[in-house]
């Protein structure tokens, strides 16, 4: 249907690779995501009822604002697992310099042409790329918490 | 009656009510009894947070539940300010926001001169960009009190709104609400375990077991003469809970 409506295959596309990665990591947003709107409680939402907000503007003023620090945890675990993905982005994306050459691809073909050095800084880079995401979105979720007791 | 709350609801199952009565404007209503007995279920219903099997609330006329028709207006439809128990204050927003949130009706630019006079109301004034977290139990009962009343409600319901603090800030934030109902031209439906609450704040009295209503009457009435002893002791009860 992708190649009737575009007029090109998904296989070895970037476009390719953002749809089968969307899916496959999908699950790990929506855990996290759901958890934290439901963390929001019934009682607030009753609370915003009996104010007459209406059911978008709780949402918008009550919900998100609450749920915030569950949906960037959500987001941000995503994409700390989205950049280490290798299964599915050899199978889709394949491994095309620049069009869909992750990373994680990149590490494993310098290991396979036994550049340990190059593998190694990247391999590196990578982690310290996680770390500083998760370690900026807890820090980001503490101070959320903290404002709001 | 046309003018101020008359509940009739009744039903079986999950929870069994079978509760009549009717509040007049600037009237207060006590709802009083053990645990259980369908106090705080009565006031959801009338706040259109509990859909009863059958019976009907209406309010200044307007019909807001009908069990034989099916009509059940939704809370946000409904003017009816509601204090918590545990005040549900939104704990991201101010006290200002709080109550500027419950006046989505008033125009855009008078809403923070009213929240802030609402604030002002119930001697909160300076305390207006504070959040929940930031304020004590009495200061956050006392912004509960102006957001329920920012949507210049056509019914108050209290819901044991004393339970959340200690005993002299209980008295003093009673003292205050004793002083703030007198200018209210709205019923009033207070639920409560405490005693002392009904007799500083009631001018009526219902007393509740099991989702039904045993004698309702003016406090001083149904205090000095319960009409049976299970009544007698439930009041007793009642007062030993607080």
């Amino acid at each position: 249907m992708f190649e009737r409506l575009f007029g090109q295959t998904l296989v070895f596309t970037f476009e390719g690779l953002l749809i089968a990665s969307l899916i496959v990591n999908i699950p790990f947003a929506v855990q996290p995501i759901q958890r934290a709107f439901e963390a929001v409680g019934p009682e607030l939402r009753e609370a915003a009822a009996s104010c007459g907000l209406s059911r978008w503007r709780t949402l918008w003023r009550i919900e998100l604002p609450l749920a915030w620090p569950g949906i960037l945890t959500g987001t941000v675990l995503t994409f700390a697992h989205t950049l280490g993905e290798f299964g599915v982005v050899l199978m889709v994306g394949g491994s095309i310099p620049g069009e869909t050459r992750t990373i994680a691809i990149a590490i494993y073909d310098r290991v396979q042409a036994f550049d340990e050095a190059a593998a190694g800084q990247m391999a590196a880079v990578l982690l310290l790329v996680s770390l500083a995401t998760i370690a900026a979105s807890y820090m980001l979720t503490q101070r959320i918490g903290r404002r709001y007791g | 009656m046309d003018k101020g709350l008359t509940v009739r609801l009744r039903q079986e199952t999950p929870i069994p009510l079978d509760v009549a009565f009717s509040v007049a404007p600037g009237e207060a209503m006590a709802l009083v009894g053990p645990s259980g007995s369908g106090k705080t279920t009565t006031l959801r219903a009338i706040a259109g947070l509990y859909h009863a099997a059958d019976g009907q609330i209406a309010c200044n006329g307007a019909t807001w539940f009908d069990g034989a028709t099916g009509l059940h207006l939704p809370a946000r439809q409904r003017r009816a300010g509601l204090v918590f128990q545990s005040y549900a204050l939104f704990p991201h927003l101010t006290a200002l926001a709080n109550v500027m949130e419950a006046l989505s009706d008033t125009p855009r630019e008078t809403r923070r001169a009213t929240a802030m006079a609402l604030l002002a109301r119930v001697h909160l004034d300076g305390l207006e960009d504070r959040r929940p977290a930031q304020l004590s139990g009495g200061e956050q009962q006392r912004v509960a009190v102006a957001r329920a009343l920012a949507r210049r409600p056509d019914v108050l319901l209290l819901d044991e709104p004393f339970s959340a603090v200690d005993r002299v800030t209980r008295r003093k934030l009673r003292r205050e609400l004793v002083e703030l109902r007198r200018d209210l031209p709205m019923p009033v439906v207070l639920v409560t375990h405490d005693l002392d609450d009904v007799t500083r704040l009631a001018d009526r009295i219902c007393v509740m077991h099991r989702g039904r209503i045993l004698q309702s009457g003016s406090v001083s009435d149904v205090m000095a003469r319960p009409a049976s002893a299970e009544i007698a002791e439930l009041l007793d009860l009642a007062a030993d809970d607080a």
